[in-house]
């Protein structure tokens, strides 16, 4: 258990290092600095995907939610290198060697869990099963978005849906999982993260990441 | 003639600052330079300072800031020029960029040095062996797929039943 500690430790500590770059970026754009967007927003100004902001649960849980995000990640991050947008292609093409080797290690243990004993499978399908609703919002595109994407700045998501798929899909079979069935978030207007509508859960994560320099607004560390 | 002068004379400063740099260790591998880990990319001084170019290695590497304020004083030390850091992301740095004395000098540490990287997108879990840094066997396995720090993984010799750390191919 300590080496998956430290895995999680590890992947976790890439993400924030990415965020950070890409908040840096958008504070040189938007002029409100790095820590004014962790700290000071309130859960609807944050536009992040629900997957992200479900609960840990159990060790089935973490891990199908960090493969069905490293599994989209690493495509998205894999266009947004060759985007127009030398910074964005700059963060994205340093971010995907690091999430290649997160994608590889979650699904690992996708297939080690779903395919291993009878309760790591049932948790493992249990996990699957609760959290694809969640990976809908990843392949819906907005209008403003859409301009973007035209610009050749960002990523076109709904591009991603079918090479998603298409390794979820092999991941799934080779760890003896049944590949759910669709429900409304995987609609083409299935609404949530991305226009700042969340979960109860995000207002929790966010309480605590925020109460220090909301509490003590000048503490420097 | 004149810019001439000025130009020798920020070469042997910009060598003075190399120098200076190849003796800053990395904080979480005390045995390898930065320089030959291939994380500082350029150093141009001028007149009033010297801009240091840095890549991290990884984005979350909590040992960059530590590395920044060592190359801020060394570089400061040996060229008397106030110093400023720039961050290159592109190219993204590689594990290809440790120079061979910084993987003998790891090996020499127990840690096995990196493998070629691998460029493509995959997730096909094909890898080369890992030299046990111990005793030089190929009969080694993972344990783990992240070590002490970002940049390792955890594996053990068959043969001489050590432990050791491996500098993942990045």
């Amino acid at each position: 258990m300590l080496e998956e500690d430290i895995a999680s430790a590890n992947v976790g500590l890439d993400l924030l290092g990415q965020a950070r770059l890409w908040f840096a970026y958008a504070s040189e754009i938007d002029g409100r600095s790095e820590d004014r967007f962790a700290y000071f927003r309130e859960s609807h100004e944050f536009y992040n995907l629900l997957l992200v902001e479900q609960p840990n649960g159990n060790y089935a849980d973490t891990l199908a939610r960090q493969y069905l995000f490293d599994q989209w990640h690493v495509l998205l991050l894999a266009e947004l290198a060759t985007s127009r947008d030398t910074r964005i292609a700059g963060i994205a093409a340093k971010a995907q060697t690091e999430v290649r080797y997160h994608v590889e290690r979650s699904s690992r243990w996708v297939v080690r869990l779903g395919d291993g004993t009878d309760v790591s499978h049932a948790r493992m399908q249990a996990a699957i099963d609760a959290l694809w609703t969640y990976t809908g919002e990843m392949f819906v595109v907005d209008a403003g978005e859409r301009a973007l994407i035209e610009a050749g700045v960002a990523a076109d998501g709904e591009s991603l849906r079918a090479p998603w798929l298409v390794a979820v899909r092999q991941v799934l079979a080779e760890a003896t999982l049944v590949e759910p069935a669709d429900s409304w978030m995987q609609a083409a207007n299935g609404r949530g993260g991305r226009q700042g509508v969340h979960t109860e859960h995000l207002s929790r994560l966010l309480a605590e990441m925020q109460v220090l320099p909301r509490t003590h607004p000048d503490a420097r560390w | 003639m004149a810019h001439d002068d000025r130009s020798a004379a920020a070469d042997a400063l910009a060598a003075a600052a190399w120098t200076a740099l190849g003796e800053v260790l990395d904080p979480e591998i005390p045995v390898v330079s930065i320089v030959e880990l291939g994380i500082v990319r350029d150093v141009a001084c001028g007149r009033d300072e010297c801009v240091v170019t840095l890549t991290p290695t990884y984005s979350g590497c909590p040992a960059t800031r530590v590395i920044e304020a060592e190359v801020r004083a060394a570089v400061s030390n040996a060229t008397d020029r106030a110093v400023r850091i720039e961050t290159a992301l592109a190219p993204a740095w590689s594990t290809d960029w440790i120079a061979p004395e910084g993987r003998r000098k790891l090996a020499a540490a127990g840690i096995a040095p990196p493998g070629e990287a691998r460029t493509a997108a995959s997730t096909v879990a094909l890898r080369e062996a890992i030299r046990c840094p111990h005793c030089g066997s190929l009969a080694t396995e993972e344990l783990a797929r992240f070590g002490s720090t970002a940049c390792k993984a955890q594996y053990r010799c068959r043969d001489c039943r050590e432990p050791f750390d491996y500098f993942k191919a990045h």
